[in-house]
């Protein structure tokens, strides 16, 4: 016990985050084998986990790296893609389902690292703004090119045809006997074998939690808030600032794309455009409700508004009208000095957790 | 005030004097008609200086005479158009700021820049970056070099915290540290690259004279604790007269005077320009 009261801070603060999400998982387990949860409900177990996940992962980019990116969905995609190839073309060779689960989302985050590695070398070289629009235009690059994607699969290995010009079609992946195709241009992936699990997602959280939190309190993770806090003072004792915010964004990618792998293998069917610019604001909008650099708040504020808008869908409609209200009255509620001291008055207790 | 000893200086061949317990050894930094053009407009230019091993040399001059201007050609934030640096006899000219700071040039700044959302002492690690090192991949799976490095990271922060008293301030973020304080914690963190030589901006602005007298001897165990060179930019003249060594006085971005602080005061160049008057108290 006195262990506990002697950890610092920002380290109860981490393990009450591995406990909140931990105590939900085991709450929403037993509602759901007591048939508490309804059939909508379920179903949205595994998106709640994967926007978990896409919340944390940009949170590190824009929270603790300080740099806002506008493409996150871009990297979902890549791994959303990815894992319904590499799930779909193993059916045969691995039946056991998590197995093949696990298998998918690290080839997914695997080619979303190389992806936010190569979209990094540029994209890093900008500042603010410029950074923020860039991200953007690659966001949208990524969709257009899954968009001309046709993949399919027969017992000679996977056939990748890019159907730039509009005239080509699954036909022409020539595929021979007992072949499938796996994605079909805009059509995106059809016919998917559904294999991801609320489990799998409540690990796949731990997992980026456990990478997250232990990043920051490193070296390299240090060297990334020096960065933030001051890019000039860190080149000048010697960090090297390119290098640890490309380990930063390609993390920051690399979870996207596994929470990307499990989000495509939860629908049976997924188109590119699903990941467009207003996914990556629906993230961007998790992160900063929840709050920059805190990662408890991205899990809670990703949750609340990923349920709310399914739970009352007649509002939804208006959904991305109230997001950018409320979006505009956080930025004045931060920034805004006489907002801010407004607020402090209406709620006392914000002065105390200002200091932190 | 209290007398601070200084070495005897003697003149080396590019025509700057260092101090004679210097000599024999390389000079920590050596300057060779450096220079820097804006545009079409001279910054700095034709600057020669030769700084002893350990060596406490003065940078002068009125604003805007170039002084700031010379710290960021030395850390490489501006790349020289003319001249070469040579740093304890390598010569840096061409490389990058993370370089230079590899190769143990150190610097504070005017204006304060410390990482203000850190605590004090993961402000002083990150001083450490380039002294204990593991990987991102030790770091994230908690592997035995995590716990192994963090320890010597603490230690190693707490020692160097230990030169200003700093122990106690070490869990405070250092945005809320006294402003005092946050110069101290500066010099502090340029310590922790383990510098050969230390920039240090103007490290007495603001500072009452209590705390001025506190920071000369301060600079002076610095220097004889981890026997290093330190070029200082300042202004308060009692400092600079009573610690430095070898003293370069800038205006216009040329070196109007080199000397001790006995050959500057009495210098009628550096009274006519620096100083406009016949006064040294400025």
């Amino acid at each position: 016990m006195s262990k506990l009261r002697n950890l610092d801070k920002t380290s109860k603060r981490n393990y009450f985050t591995y406990l909140l999400v931990t105590a939900a998982f085991l709450a929403v387990t037993f509602m759901n084998q007591g048939g508490l949860l309804n059939k909508k409900m379920q179903g949205l177990l595994v998106p709640v986990c994967c926007y978990i996940i896409m919340a944390l992962s940009l949170n590190l980019t824009v929270g603790i790296m300080g740099e806002l990116s506008l493409g996150h969905a871009g990297f979902m995609s890549l791994g959303a893609f990815t894992g319904v190839v590499v799930s779909q073309s193993l059916m045969g060779a691995i039946p056991n389902e998590p197995l093949r689960l696990c298998i998918a989302i690290l080839c997914g985050a695997a080619i979303a690292a190389v992806g936010g590695f190569l979209i990094g070398l540029p994209v890093l070289r900008l500042r603010g703004d410029y950074l923020a629009i860039v991200t953007l235009a690659f966001g949208e690059i990524i969709m257009d090119i899954i968009n001309c994607l046709i993949v399919g699969h027969d017992e000679k290995g996977i056939h990748i045809i890019f159907n730039f010009k509009g005239d080509k079609t699954v036909a022409d992946l020539n595929l021979l006997e007992g072949g499938t195709a796996i994605i079909k241009g805009a059509q995106g992936a059809v016919g998917t074998k559904t294999i991801a699990s609320f489990t799998g997602g409540f690990v796949l959280i731990l997992i980026t939690l456990f990478i997250i939190i232990n990043f920051v309190r490193s070296r390299s993770g240090r060297a990334v808030l020096a960065i933030r806090d001051n890019r000039i003072a860190a080149e000048s004792v010697g960090v090297d600032v390119m290098k640890y915010k490309m380990i930063a964004f390609v993390i920051s990618t690399t979870l996207a794309g596994a929470a990307g792998a499990l989000y495509g293998l939860n629908f049976t069917g997924i188109t590119a455009a699903k990941f467009n610019f207003n996914t990556s604001i629906l993230v961007l909008v998790f992160v900063v409700l929840g709050g920059l650099g805190n990662l408890m708040g991205s899990v809670i504020a990703a949750t609340v508004l990923y349920i709310l808008p399914e739970a009352l869908r007649q509002f939804s409609e208006y959904r991305m009208l109230i997001y950018a209200i409320v979006l505009i009255l956080v930025m004045l509620a931060t920034n805004n000095p006489k907002v801010k001291n407004l607020f402090m008055k209406i709620i006392p207790t914000r002065k105390k957790g200002k200091g932190d | 005030m209290k007398e601070f000893e200084k070495g005897k200086m003697v003149p080396v061949p590019s025509h700057s004097i260092i101090p004679e317990r210097d000599i024999g050894k390389t000079p920590v930094l050596e300057c060779v008609h450096l220079g820097i053009e804006f545009g079409g407009l001279k910054a700095v230019d034709d600057f020669n200086f030769t700084i002893g091993k350990t060596e406490i040399a003065g940078l002068i001059g009125p604003n805007g005479a170039g002084k700031t201007t010379v710290f960021n050609l030395l850390t490489k934030v501006y790349a020289p158009t003319h001249g070469t640096i040579m740093l304890d006899g390598d010569d840096i000219t061409t490389k990058s700021t993370v370089q230079v700071s590899k190769l143990g040039v150190a610097r504070t700044f005017q204006n304060i820049r410390l990482f203000s959302d850190l605590s004090v002492e993961d402000n002083v690690r990150v001083g450490l970056h380039n002294q204990v090192k593991y990987s991102t991949f030790d770091g994230v799976l908690r592997l035995p070099a995590f716990w192994k490095k963090e320890k010597a990271f603490h230690e190693k922060a707490m020692e160097l915290l230990s030169i200003f008293d700093m122990q106690d301030m070490a869990a405070t973020k250092a945005g809320s540290l006294p402003y005092g304080a946050q110069r101290r914690l500066e010099i502090v963190r340029a310590l922790a690259t383990a510098p050969k030589l230390l920039l240090l901006d103007e490290p007495a602005a603001g500072m009452n004279p209590n705390e001025t007298a506190e920071l000369m001897e301060n600079i002076v165990k610095i220097r004889d604790t981890f026997q290093i060179a330190v070029l200082l930019i300042e202004h308060d003249m009692k400092l600079v007269m009573g610690i430095c060594e070898g003293i370069c006085v800038l205006n216009f971005g040329r070196i109007i005077a080199k000397g001790t602080a006995e050959e500057i005061q009495t210098n009628p160049e550096v009274i006519k320009a620096y100083l406009g008057n016949n006064s040294m108290e400025g």
